[in-house]
């Protein structure tokens, strides 16, 4: 099959596509920075995003202004959950969003790879993550005297892994929901109950059995024990090293299963 | 650099569309071919055993009543549409073909923009997608965009949010990103609708260029029949079936009407007459 006859007119100047590979560098950083300036238009989300964390930090501190020991356990613990509620429900609009505006079914049209957009919007968030973070921690440990005896790095980076889990999260359930109201109900359907259960209320050795089973298979789980880790020990310990590896595996494994979400042909 | 944006100043105009001049002649395989294409959506089967073809470097109408299928046969042409049975061939692969994604520009009816961009935003991003890479690259990307945005006239708007745009401006944003890459077929799903007159005229007028200029392919649906003396050739549907397959002119003259909607009502009736005494003998 000849294409089509190029015209008098044509000059090299037309757009040369590249041929779709799994991943591609630029069209990763366009998605990323396409979903960067999508929340720069909308100033009020970043301001939330990134000042409620601090200003429920604040809070905590003065609830439990009698019980710095409380206050040390349960806002190291809250460090990891706030990147990971704010990600899930960002990203969960977000593409829920992509999918009912017909941008993904033009965008799957073009020769743009699952993988670049998936990774695109891992990358935008977990740029935002690291300001969010960054803030929480910074303002829990220098002025909110939050009592942390590892390196406050290790803070981060577990809330970092928080944050993509999060975003691994949303991604995949928007699949399950046909509106904003079905994908905002889908926070205290997944996320509550790992609220529950990863020993923010409670240790996780008190809980009934059970319950302690199935917070064993909770991603959320880690990313709390992973920051008690870092708040009882200066060095990295294993326990730490594997509530961190299993957090990751989490997100990138629920990044595969929202990428398998992502259909070229609807009905 | 090939530039559509320098409309002759006197387009084609309805009635009577002129074929494109001698040199142009399409070459003989077709853009589109379809045989025995059908979908099934739901419960029930939206397009039943269609056979046509798609001619190259025309305007091809694909005109019927909401709900008969055009958006459905769009979809399928372009790979969006999921089971999809027969044969159904795009440029020479079958459709949804992985080569085909950068060589055709679609347009679904209700305008596919990001809201929370700017107009320039939203084509520098879809032309970051079809056309990645750095510097280089972002040079041609900045004046196929800047070239996108004049041919739909919304240079004056390149800055605005498309949120904030009417219905018409946000479609024609739509319509400047399926123009981005210079796609070889052009799937447009009702690119005028809701579109003033004046615009109308000027869209079709920039139709007319793309296909003569370029060589490139249209496929445009539309409901409203007076569009439909514009284009070189018709599919008229009809409850998920090609009613007629030709050109407007001898589409008015087999009929023996006056204008392709006349003709089309011809065909319908015919159709449904044909339906009843079906019925009756069954």
């Amino acid at each position: 099959m000849t294409p089509t006859a190029p015209t008098a007119g044509t000059t090299p100047a037309t757009l040369r596509p590249a041929p779709p590979r799994a991943l591609n560098l630029s069209r990763t950083t366009a998605t990323a920075t396409r979903v960067l300036r999508q929340l720069g238009h909308d100033p009020r989300t970043i301001a939330m995003m990134i000042l409620i964390p601090c200003v429920m930090l604040f809070l905590l501190r003065y609830v439990f202004d009698g019980s710095p020991r409380t206050f040390d356990n349960i806002g190291a613990s809250l460090l990891g959950i706030f990147p990971l509620i704010t990600m899930f429900l960002v990203t969960s609009i977000a593409t829920l969003r992509e999918r009912t505006s017909g941008t993904l079914e033009r965008l799957l049209a073009m020769p743009l790879g699952k993988g670049d957009l998936i990774a695109g919007y891992a990358l935008a968030f977990g740029a935002l993550a690291i300001v969010q973070s960054s803030l929480a921690t910074g303002l829990a440990v220098w002025a909110l005297g939050l009592d942390v005896t590892g390196s406050p790095w290790l803070l981060l980076l577990v809330a970092l892994l928080d944050a993509l889990l999060g975003t691994a999260l949303g991604l995949f359930v928007s699949a399950f929901a046909a509106s904003e109201f079905q994908a905002v109900q889908f926070m205290p359907a997944v996320i509550f109950p790992q609220l529950l259960l990863c020993g923010l209320f409670t240790p996780r050795d008190k809980m009934h059995p059970v319950l302690e089973a199935i917070s064993d298979a909770l991603p959320m789980s880690y990313a709390v024990d992973g920051m008690n880790e870092v708040l009882r020990h200066t060095d990295m310990t294993a326990a730490f090293v594997r509530d961190a590896l299993v957090v990751a595996g989490c997100a990138l494994l629920v990044l595969a299963l929202g990428a398998a979400t992502l259909r070229r042909r609807t009905a | 650099m090939m530039n559509y944006s320098s409309r002759p100043p006197d387009g084609p105009r309805a009635p009577g569309v002129p074929e494109p001049p001698g040199p142009q002649a399409p070459p003989p395989a077709p853009a589109v071919r379809a045989e025995a294409l059908t979908v099934v959506r739901g419960p029930g089967t939206v397009l039943h055993d269609l056979h046509f073809t798609v001619p190259r470097g025309r305007i091809t109408g694909l005109l019927g009543p909401s709900g008969c299928g055009k958006s459905t046969l769009m979809r399928a042409v372009v790979g969006t549409q999921a089971k999809v049975t027969g044969t159904l061939d795009v440029l020479g692969r079958p459709a949804g073909h992985p080569t085909l994604r950068s060589r055709i520009g679609y347009v679904t009816q209700a305008p596919s923009v990001f809201d929370d961009l700017t107009v320039r935003q939203n084509l520098d991003y879809f032309a970051a997608i079809l056309d990645p890479g750095g510097r280089s690259a972002a040079e041609r990307r900045h004046e196929h965009v800047t070239r996108a945005i004049a041919d739909v006239d919304l240079t004056t708007h390149a800055d605005a949010l498309a949120g904030n745009l009417s219905g018409g401006q946000r479609s024609r944003v739509s319509l400047a990103v399926a123009l981005l890459g210079a796609p070889e077929l052009l799937v447009l799903d009702e690119p005028t609708v809701g579109l003033d007159p004046v615009l109308r005229r000027d869209l079709w007028t920039l139709f007319h260029s793309i296909a003569a200029d370029r060589g490139a392919t249209l496929l445009i649906s539309s409901h409203v029949m007076d569009e439909a003396e514009r284009c070189h050739r018709l599919l008229l549907m009809r409850e998920g079936r090609i009613l007629a397959d030709d050109t407007p002119d001898s589409l008015r003259t087999r009929t023996d009407s006056e204008t392709v909607e006349a003709a089309f009502l011809h065909l319908v009736d015919e159709a449904t007459a044909a339906d009843r005494t079906k019925e009756h003998t069954r």
